[in-house]
């Protein structure tokens, strides 16, 4: 069985504007939302209480809701979770409760109104852990981006590692941005499957850039456009098959792994997805604008003198 | 080309075997044990508590399916849960005679049920988190300030002390904020104060403000001080909180300081949060009475009839002591406790250090009552225990009480502990708490295994059919890298969570790019003309360097996630970052040598499956050029 039976390499940059405005577009929209609507962030980060709760028989949301609001909660927030029995109950920080005997007030105020509750799990965040979990979110996101930025000015040019991370960033953004689209709620663990997603398609750029490199180096005579179409054709077989199968991955997560790594594995899919189009197809097209050239990766062999353009002496 | 020396394939053989040897214990399961643990700091678990296990099941017709000590006690495994509650009632029974007063932990726990050379071999199954298992999890967070501000206010009392016992005129002390301010009419004895001070109190740093006749001495902890305090306060919450966690029969609780001002506690299999809640809270107090040593008057308290003014406590080790109701002094005089040796008979004893007032108070009392006995106790939920009683040899002043005498070095320093370890030094407030029920844990782990099984099937499937023979190699090379990421787990016994086992199905999500890259360069090669040795060998050199890249950004992003993740991102993280290692070393060299196992001996191979080979301008044929 193969795939891909690609007989000329495919004129990608061709199109390297259009690929990167549709991004630009992709890229401003999920600005758009993450400022107008904003994230939707979890207990983990506000700070506050959630408590799932299970009924054997579909649970009457509009009874809980009752029990809650005759037993003095406010601004609390009833959903189900996952399925009709698992009911979720969110409650906001509020200075005079008593955070520590929150759970246990609600599962008594449930007992009588909506009985048959089972406890599943409490989750209490208070707001001084919920500011530092947040910072230091952002701090390992700032040292992802640096780290990386380091390796890759190492490991190639600096043009290399100015796009690569150009384009991978916007794969953060627009991650973020759907979450902020849909309200899906953001969590610690999905801010882990983001920053795993970096480091995963950045190494789909450079996996692209070592084959640009292999091939200006090898190949004379073709133009920067031809080198880096040659380039992303070869590698092409390898990046939709290894993504495929990250992907068969997540998807099982997707499917088997229930509601606490529904996002998780949602936020891997959206990054999978974006980062194959952004590392192959907004990457390269920036190396390119910012000035790639053979003449860059010849320079380090030693002249000699009167050598011609193959390298050899008359 | 393609042949790897005997050592290679021995490294490999020998990593395959580790790795099965140690993933071996999670597939046993558990099976149900009770454990017996100490609950007094004074109280050890050794040899004779495993030989009366034996005896006490022994003698109760319950057999058990082997009996181990290690640091956490002594632990019974059993066949059924049945007989796991039957033998808990009878060790309860036999450590504990005395309900009101719990000398051992009786606990329900799981053991793994793998077979006793795995654990001699330290192969333990991997450490479920609480998420897989059920239980409490709470973060406390140490108030220092308050603390601190506490210990501001009894220095301000020797302060006062100090200045009277040198005669030093001041015109009031004041604690305001974090400092203590202390008022002087002239300079001449503000310079006697400040003298005076220093000698006495090395903790404070002390500058000097105002003018004229408001003249000001200002005093303030040193940073080294204050820091050595916070960490003593800490200290001492930890070892209340161990104190108190003893007595919820916990199987293996967690107590640990995180950061500066924290103490994570863990509580796997508790469900009660508000038991938990209330125990952790609690507040134990310390008080020094006098003994009433009339003679007689023991008798009849003991038969029912107290004297007036006076109960029976019993003394560590069962005594009965008859005890006056008058308080002479309370824990919170009490500012440090610690083991050391009499400068005298060198004999072990405990140095207390009291606070001004306590002091005073204490020099009162020793010099009223030599040859006399006192009684220091320790009051916990409104039950007493006679920690010490020793006579009073002199007047005791200054503060520094030292009590010796028939004390081992050891229990010198339980009872040093104990007195400190009574009260917690700072309180504490409840910033995180999370309460997983048994049955979610159970429905993680279920839900973690099979998608991490489905997405593992979907790919080796995908890998069979697209690559062949290659691919079969992927696969094992894949599956060998579960086995060895899985053991490296157990091993290194890392907390597994939910999100660990999505790492683990991520890893192997990602890990699979390596074989892919080998796969499609070989093809590449094979394309290019190649012969097939040639072209394996090629495919695996070059690809090297394009793996080694791609998990080193990776690692990268692991290492940061691990550094500031917390909670669940931790637990992410660290599975994450030993995947990818696990991941190099089974993508390149496992599957390197399947390849070599498989082609590398046939001298003159034609072809290889690797899947389709197909040229541009040709006809494409299966598996050959």
């Amino acid at each position: 069985m193969e795939f891909f039976r690609i007989k000329k390499d495919i004129p990608f940059m061709r199109h390297a504007l259009k690929f990167n405005i549709i991004s630009l577009v992709t890229f401003l929209l999920a600005v758009a939302f993450l400022f107008g609507k904003g994230l939707h962030l979890s207990v983990e980060f506000t700070g506050g209480t959630l408590i799932e709760v299970n009924y054997q028989l579909a649970a009457d949301l509009e009874k809980i809701r009752d029990a809650l609001g005759n037993s003095g909660f406010s601004d609390y927030s009833v959903q189900n979770f996952g399925s009709s029995q698992d009911v979720l109950i969110r409650l906001p920080l509020k200075g005079d409760q008593n955070t520590s005997q929150l759970g246990e007030s609600v599962m008594k105020s449930l007992a009588t109104a909506a009985p048959g509750a089972e406890l599943r799990r409490v989750e209490f965040v208070g707001p001084q852990v919920g500011k530092e979990l947040a910072e230091n979110g952002a701090m390992a996101l700032l040292v992802v981006i640096t780290g990386i930025m380091i390796y890759l000015a190492f490991r190639f040019e600096w043009r290399f590692s100015v796009s690569a991370i150009i384009a991978n960033l916007h794969d953060v953004i627009i991650i973020l941005g759907f979450f902020a689209f849909f309200q899906w709620e953001f969590s610690l663990s999905v801010l882990a499957a983001v920053l795993a997603v970096l480091g995963y398609s950045v190494n789909e750029s450079v996996v692209v850039f070592d084959r640009v490199r292999e091939t200006f180096k090898k190949s004379r005579g073709m133009t920067t456009p031809q080198v880096l179409d040659h380039a992303i054709t070869s590698t092409i077989s390898r990046t939709i098959i290894t993504h495929g199968s990250t992907q068969m991955m997540v998807l099982s997560m997707l499917i088997f792994g229930g509601e606490t790594l529904y996002y998780f594995s949602l936020a891997l899919t959206i990054g999978i997805l974006f980062g194959i189009y952004s590392s192959v197809l907004v990457a390269s097209p920036l190396v390119m604008w910012l000035g790639v050239s053979r003449e860059q990766f010849i320079k380090q062999k030693k002249v000699i003198e009167g050598a011609n353009e193959d390298g050899a002496v008359v | 080309m393609n042949r790897y020396p005997l050592w290679k394939y021995i490294i490999v053989a020998i990593a395959l075997v580790l790795g099965f040897v140690y993933t071996l214990p999670n597939f046993f399961g558990e099976s149900p044990a009770v454990q017996v643990s100490s609950a007094k700091a004074t109280i050890k678990v050794d040899q004779k508590a495993l030989a009366r296990v034996e005896d006490a099941l022994k003698g109760a017709g319950i057999t058990h399916d082997g009996i181990q000590l290690d640091f956490n006690g002594v632990k019974a495994r059993f066949t059924s849960t049945d007989i796991q509650l039957k033998a808990k009632d009878i060790l309860e029974k036999t450590f504990n005679p005395d309900p009101a007063d719990p000398q051992y932990v009786v606990a329900l726990n799981l053991l793994s049920a793998s077979p006793r050379w795995l654990t001699a071999l330290h192969a333990l199954p991997m450490y479920l988190g609480l998420d897989l298992r059920g239980g409490v999890h709470f973060l406390l967070q140490v108030d220092m300030k308050g603390a601190l501000t506490k210990r501001l206010d009894s220095i301000s009392g020797d302060l006062r002390t100090v200045l009277r016992d040198k005669n030093v005129r001041h015109t009031g002390v004041t604690r305001e904020g974090d400092r203590l301010v202390i008022k002087f009419r002239d300079a001449e004895t503000r310079d006697k104060a400040r003298s005076a001070i220093a000698d006495t109190q090395s903790e404070l740093i002390l500058s000097e403000q105002g003018e004229g006749s408001d003249l000001k001495l200002v005093a303030t902890l040193k940073p080294e001080a204050q820091k050595r305090f916070g960490e003593l306060a800490l200290k001492q919450n930890i070892t209340t909180l161990h104190n108190r966690i003893n007595e919820l029969g916990v199987a293996e609780p967690v107590i640990q300081q995180q950061g500066a001002d924290r103490i994570v506690v863990q509580l796997p299999g508790v469900q009660d949060t508000a038991k938990a809640k209330d125990i952790l809270g609690r507040t134990a107090t310390l008080e020094i009475r006098m003994v009433d040593d009339s003679p007689g008057a023991l008798d009849a308290a003991l038969a029912g009839n107290p004297p007036f003014g006076t109960e029976v406590y019993n003394e560590r080790g069962g005594q009965p002591l008859l005890v006056k109701k008058q308080v002479v002094l309370t824990g919170d005089r009490l500012t440090d406790a610690q083991p050391g040796f009499d400068n005298q008979t060198h004999e072990p004893a405990v140095h207390l250090t009291l606070d001004s007032a306590g002091a005073r108070i204490f020099k009162d009392v020793t010099r009223d009552n030599v040859g006399k006995r006192m009684a220091i106790l320790l009051i916990e939920k409104g039950k007493g225990e006679v920690v010490t009683a020793p006579v009073i040899r002199t007047e005791i002043g200054g503060g520094r009480v030292q009590i010796s005498g028939r004390m081992s070095s050891m229990e010198a320093t339980d009872t040093a502990l104990l007195l400190r370890a009574g009260s917690l030094a700072a309180p504490m407030d409840i910033v995180e708490e999370r309460t997983i029920g048994p049955s979610l844990g159970a429905e993680n782990i279920r839900k973690g295994f099979h998608s991490t099984m489905w997405g593992f099937a979907a790919i080796a499937l995908f890998m069979i059919a697209y690559y062949q023979m290659f691919g079969v190699v992927s696969v094992l090379a894949l599956a060998s890298n579960l086995l060895l990421l899985v053991a490296l787990l157990s091993l290194l016994q890392a907390t597994l969570t939910l999100p660990g086992i999505a790492a683990i199905a991520l890893t192997l999500g990602m890990a699979i790019d390596a074989n892919v890259l080998i796969n499609e360069r070989i093809r590449e090669e094979l394309r290019a003309g190649m012969p097939p040795q040639g072209a394996i060998a090629e495919g695996y050199e070059r690809a090297f360097g394009t793996i080694l890249d791609s998990n080193i950004t990776t690692l990268i992003a692991g290492l940061a996630l691990l550094i500031f993740g917390s909670g669940p991102v931790r637990g992410f993280a660290v599975v994450h970052c030993l995947g990818i290692l696990t991941s190099i070393f089974s993508s390149v060299v496992i599957s390197r040598s399947l390849v070599n196992l498989i082609y590398g001996r046939r001298k003159k191979l034609a072809k290889v499956a690797i899947g389709q080979i197909w040229k541009p301008g040709t006809v494409a044929v299966n598996g050959q050029k």
